[in-house]
């Protein structure tokens, strides 16, 4: 039996699919998280150092590991939208990039709130910060530049090379700690050494960074169906929509 | 032949084929009479470059007045500085070298749409993405082109520049090292900014937007060369770290480039 491993590559098959996950995502999402607060914010001894400012390391952390992973992800379906010329990969990159830019402006603000208790300041130009910044900006200047082109197909292609031109950012980004004397600490978690922070935290985070993604997998599949719904107008299976015939 | 030609199958847009993006057609009809005559013709990339930097250098010494307005600005940009904080020689020397890469960059951008506008306007664009030379190798001498008319200049004027900000000797010299390593990748990923930007209204500003992010970096390591031969550890990290960069931009900058224009002349 051969399997069409391109079944859900065409909008008109990935549109129900897509409307049939986002409530299993969103409520896997709001689940964890809410296990992921408990968690954290109630379960979670106070920090012998910072007190309870470290405790939002619960909503930074995730927030800035998802923004980093979300640009990658969106750099990869460019990479397959240019390659494969197929609408659908390109119409995930564009619906990918406002997620991945509200993350990182979570995670920039919420930084900021977390050094002023600790570091005393709210900004310090150290170098994760700034290569954090620097994705902010890579973020909205693909989203700029999909607003200033007219022909979708034109700013698919457009915004494919800027993503795959940028996604050079985030290996600086993540090994900025170890390549300079920063103000930030260097990686408390890695796949190879026991982590360096207390296991009940560890648990918090690890939740809250899988409820950052299933919330970010639900997103960007809500968009993409708009996305696709504005983008296929003409074709005869939007207007076959049962939302699309009562409106 | 005639008969030949017209068996041959339509050839496709580019939208329909996107990995013609980096490469001529293959089924481009080329005679075989054309190809003994000249057998470097097709792949050969450096007629192609000294071509590219031949005209675009010629161009641009037509109107010589464009280059001398864009370095006036990056020395007007330059003078401001002083005259908005304070002539305190101190204050100014640590600041000297940021502020020369800042004009830096804002002039590298005020020069970039010159590299593919006007040829994008009046269609010779169209002609040399279809020319059977490489892509790659045009846009890549026009580059080249770009930085002799722009960079060079403004890695020359900085040990003028630096008497204005009252630099030492050494502050001075590593800089200048630094900018002549710096402002090539600034045209070369500039480029990449002026090809997806081609033809869109407010591109100026788009332009700004798409490049600055990337030009962060060089300007890390650049300003902070000079930071570092102040504070005694020596520049050569980060003028090894700019050659690095420089290579790997000229490794894959043309191809970003080059791409950017095949889309925007789909």
């Amino acid at each position: 039996m051969a399997i069409n491993w391109f079944r859900f590559s065409s909008p008109a098959t990935f549109y129900p699919l897509a409307g049939k996950l986002v409530p299993w995502f969103a409520t896997g999402a709001a689940a964890l998280a809410a296990i992921g607060l408990y968690v954290g914010l109630v379960v979670a001894p106070t920090d012998f150092q910072q007190s309870d400012a470290y405790r939002i390391i619960f909503l930074h952390v995730p927030a800035a590991w998802m923004s980093m992973f979300l640009y990658v992800v969106m750099a990869g379906w460019s990479a397959i939208a240019l390659g494969y010329n197929t609408r659908l990969s390109a119409m995930m990159a564009q619906a990918i990039a406002p997620t991945g830019a509200l993350m990182t402006l979570i995670a920039l603000t919420s930084g900021a709130f977390w050094g002023r208790p600790t570091w005393g300041a709210y900004w310090a130009w150290d170098a994760r910060m700034t290569s954090e910044l620097i994705l902010l900006f890579l973020y909205l200047g693909v989203i700029a530049l999909r607003n200033a082109i007219d022909d979708p197909r034109r700013a698919d292609r457009a915004c494919g090379v800027l993503a795959l031109t940028g996604v050079v950012n985030i290996p600086i980004i993540y090994f900025s700690v170890q390549w300079w004397n920063t103000l930030h600490q260097g990686a408390t978690v890695s796949l190879t050494k026991a982590p360096a922070m207390a296991s009940i935290m560890l648990t918090g985070m690890l939740i809250m960074s899988l409820a950052a993604w299933l919330y970010a997998i639900a997103a960007v599949l809500a968009r993409v169906r708009t996305i696709m719904v504005e983008r296929e107008r003409g074709a005869a299976w939007i207007a076959a929509l049962p939302e699309v015939r009562s409106a | 032949m005639l008969a030949a030609r017209s068996a041959t199958p339509h050839p496709k847009r580019h939208s329909e084929r996107p990995w013609a993006l980096l490469r001529p057609s293959p089924d481009r009809p080329m005679t075989t009479a054309a190809a003994t005559m000249n057998p470097m013709a097709t792949d050969a990339p450096w007629p192609a470059i000294r071509w590219a930097v031949a005209r675009d250098l010629r161009l641009a010494l037509r109107s010589r007045t464009e280059l001398a307005v864009q370095l006036l600005f990056y020395v007007i940009v330059v003078s401001l500085f002083p005259l908005a904080t304070s002539p305190e020689k101190n204050l100014l020397s640590t600041m000297g070298p940021g502020v020369l890469w800042v004009a830096a960059l804002l002039a590298s951008l005020l020069s970039l749409p010159r590299l593919f506008a006007a040829d994008f306007a009046d269609g010779t664009l169209e002609q040399i993405a279809l020319s059977p030379y490489p892509l790659v190798a045009l846009v890549f001498g026009k580059i080249v082109a770009h930085w002799l008319t722009t960079g060079l200049p403004i890695a020359a004027l900085a040990p003028l520049l630096g008497l204005q900000y009252a630099m030492d000797g050494e502050a001075t010299v590593v800089l200048t090292a630094a900018l002549a390593l710096g402002t090539p990748i600034l045209s070369l990923l500039g480029a990449i900014g002026a090809a997806l930007t081609l033809g869109l209204r407010a591109s100026g500003g788009l332009l700004a937007l798409l490049i600055l992010p990337l030009y962060v970096p060089v300007l890390i390591f650049g300003a902070g060369a000079v930071d570092a031969a102040h504070a005694g550890l020596g520049a050569d990290a980060n003028l090894s770290l700019l050659g690095a960069g420089l290579i790997l931009a000229i490794l894959g900058a043309p191809f970003a480039a080059a791409a950017a224009v095949r889309v925007a002349l789909d």
